[in-house]
């Protein structure tokens, strides 16, 4: 695999728009075509050499290249955009759609992202080893389709709206999350292993919701169905005792199913 | 003293078309019909101060300066800034706006309303699962159930209940006693006192409530004795009131869009509407607050495809409230030069907000000193629209009405102004190139 190391100069205060560092994009190109790739910095573009040094070396296929961005680019939007192949590494934070509409590939961030990270993801695997912002997973606005394929892990926590209108993939968050996760789900698995303040799969008509944590408030529109021990969800066994729910019956045809770690969650079973 | 009749009201997205101004010396001083609010904005009462001559701050105070010197100072900041903002809109005319929309598309700024902190969660549930909307005309002849969701009318739409609720129409011929008024309020309000069903829920449980009822609706169990601090068998209860209602119609506002959850309530809350339809005729109607904040949404979309929020900085129109809302550009710090008008954010944005706009050039296109204007670097007063220009507004549910001209003021419109910034970008953008 070869290597192209990007190290972030100064970030301006207006964001920079960088859908074109993907290994996609650096295929076949040379190292100093690469620096001339062109990027936004709000209305403008200028050189991602502007913002960037450019070192290493590209190979021909973006299956055989990896992207080590060698710093922070808390300020740096669309790292990896539409990429299909190759890896990319980020040793900091970065802004909003990490990963958007990915294909393929592996995306890495040490630090935190901005909301959107996985936006419309087809497939590949995105890695937070921090926090992210809102919609994670999430469908482009407006779309009733969001994340259809791959794999997304969150080590820290996240905010709302995560696997919004999701229909495929894996969704994994170690950490705590704000409201209505899975909202509008049509299918593919979320696991939350922290804890839910509310609207856990609101609206939801397909797919599963692991809860391992405790869930604050839960939507009166779902069923109850029981509790089920070490429960088996798309091929893999999740041990523990669960209760099972059944929803959102506020749609019609609902048939979501939300499990609800025992342990903690008493509150939320009907008397 | 003459009378001009048939005058629009630019207050409220309410448009009441009935007013009667009274006229002295080519000045309103007194009206008929107006509520409260409308009447103070025509007669200018509560010490308004006025501007009739640009502005420009000059080592820290607004100076007075010519027109030409405003209007380049305008384009300027509009023309060299990387991410400039062009917020505000809803109280002027559609013919303003559609020049604004241009505007922001050469400036290559983003553009977006007031609609961003009122009614912007709405425009996005409408856009994913669709408006089942109808006209004043229809509420007055036919509703029979008339809800109100998150909203006090009697404060912010004074004559809204006079017109839709108390009105006499062809088949609802007695008025308020042929209709069952519903009020959803966490509050007790002047509306709620008149209501007949007051559902008094929890604050921020709108979406869980509304999720019980939908469940309810569609013949399921709920989970709890008690949703949002309202008993299930009031939660029956009222779903059997909608379902049985020949005409029913949800007017819903700030309480419920701005609520935990914001536009996922209102998601939900059509959806409740839409399958009401399944046994009844239900319709709903947003309440929109500024006179025009409609017609931004219906000019925005019809010429860059989106309704607000719109981001131009990359020559091909953008959209994301929530990246490209104005409070997500001051608070993330990203707008760096920003054009407000129609409008006061100084007044109504947050702390976080307003610090950035401190820190960023500032135009003002605004006919009264304001907080916006005090934080202010250029500013131009235009006539006021509906009293002193004419021009179209929409109503709450999407109705044009053509506003008048009641006096001269001698100060040039809205569309004016921004076609003289528009003019002067395109000169400094072909000079830049």
């Amino acid at each position: 695999m070869s290597e192209i190391i990007l190290t972030p100069k100064e970030q301006p205060q207006v964001p920079l728009e960088a859908n074109t560092i993907t290994p996609d994009s650096f295929a076949g190109k040379n190292i100093d075509e690469i620096s001339n790739i062109a990027i936004w910095n709000g209305n403008k573009q200028f050189r991602l050499s502007e913002f960037f040094d450019v070192q290493g070396e590209s190979a021909e296929n973006p299956s055989e290249i990896k992207i080590i961005i060698d710093g922070d680019i808390y300020n740096t939007k669309r790292i990896g955009q539409s990429m299909t192949a190759g890896e990319i590494t980020v040793k900091g934070n970065a802004n909003m759609y990490v990963g958007a509409e990915m294909d393929g590939g592996k995306i890495t961030v040490e630090g935190n992202v901005g909301s959107w990270a996985g936006q419309d993801m087809k497939g590949g695997e995105l890695t937070v080893l921090g926090n992210a912002g809102d919609y994670v997973g999430s469908a482009y606005r407006g779309d009733w389709r969001g994340m259809s394929g791959g794999l997304i892990t969150i080590h820290g926590n996240v905010g709302n709206e995560i696997a919004e209108y999701m229909l495929g993939g894996k969704m994994v968050i170690k950490g705590n999350v704000a409201i209505m996760p899975g909202i509008h789900m049509n299918g593919g698995l979320l696991i939350i292993e922290g804890n839910v303040v509310a609207r856990t799969g609101g609206e939801m008509k397909g797919g599963t919701i692991v809860v391992k944590g405790v869930i604050d408030e839960f939507l009166a529109g779902f069923k109850y169905l029981g509790v089920e021990r070490n429960i088996e969800v798309e091929g893999e066994i999740i041990e523990g005792a669960f209760y099972k729910f059944k929803g959102d019956l506020a749609t019609k045809g609902a048939s979501g199913i939300v499990y609800a770690a025992v342990a903690g969650n008493g509150h939320i079973v009907p008397k | 003293m003459e009378l001009v009749k048939n005058v629009v009201c630019p207050f409220c997205g309410t448009l009441c078309d009935d007013i009667i101004c009274k006229v002295e010396d080519n000045e309103i001083v007194g009206t008929k019909n107006a509520c409260r609010i409308g009447h103070s904005k025509f007669v200018h009462a509560e010490g308004a101060e006025r501007y009739r001559k640009p502005l420009m701050r000059k080592s820290g105070e607004l100076v007075e300066v010519s027109m030409d010197e405003a209007i380049d100072k305008a384009a300027t900041i509009l023309a060299e800034s990387k991410r400039p903002l062009m917020y505000g809109w809803s109280c002027t005319e559609c013919d303003a706006q559609a020049v604004g929309v241009e505007l922001a598309e050469e400036a290559r700024a983003v553009i977006d309303n007031t609609a961003s902190v009122c009614h912007g969660p709405s425009v996005l549930a409408l856009q994913d699962v669709g408006y089942p909307i109808c006209t004043f005309g229809e509420v007055k002849n036919r509703a029979d159930v008339v809800v109100y969701w998150g909203c006090n009318p009697m404060h912010a739409h004074p004559r809204h209940l006079s017109r839709n609720v108390f009105g006499r129409g062809f088949f609802r011929d007695r008025g308020r006693p042929d209709r069952t008024l519903i009020v959803v309020d966490p509050r007790k309000s002047d509306s709620s006192k008149l209501a007949d069903i007051h559902l008094q829920l929890d604050f921020n449980k709108d979406y869980e409530l509304l999720d019980a009822m939908r469940a309810v609706l569609l013949g399921h169990e709920i989970l709890y004795d008690e949703v949002a601090g309202i008993p299930r068998e009031k939660i029956y209860e009222v779903v059997d009131a909608l379902k049985n209602a020949q005409f029913g119609i949800l007017f819903f506002g700030m309480g419920i869009t701005h609520s935990r959850g914001k536009h996922r309530n209102i998601d939900t809350a059509i959806m409740l509407v839409e399958d009401l339809n399944d046994s009844a005729k239900f319709t709903l109607i947003p309440m929109r607050g500024h006179y025009n904040v409609t017609g931004f949404n219906q000019v925005c979309t019809w010429e860059s495809g989106y309704p607000y929020c719109v981001d131009f900085s990359t020559g091909t129109p953008r959209y994301n409230p929530g990246e490209t809302g104005s409070n997500d550009l001051l608070q993330n710090k990203e707008t760096d030069g920003m054009m407000v008008i129609a409008s006061d954010p100084g007044a109504h944005f947050p702390q976080k907000a307003l610090e950035r706009m401190a820190e960023i050039p500032v135009i003002a296109i605004e006919p009264h000193r304001t907080p916006t204007t005090e934080m202010a670097d250029v500013v131009i007063p235009p006539a006021i629209v509906g009293m002193e220009t004419d021009g179209t507004a929409y109503r709450m549910e999407g109705v044009p009405i053509r506003m008048r001209k009641v006096v001269d003021s001698g100060l040039l419109p809205d569309r004016e102004i921004l076609k003289r910034i528009l003019k002067k970008v395109k000169e400094i953008k072909a000079a830049s190139k």
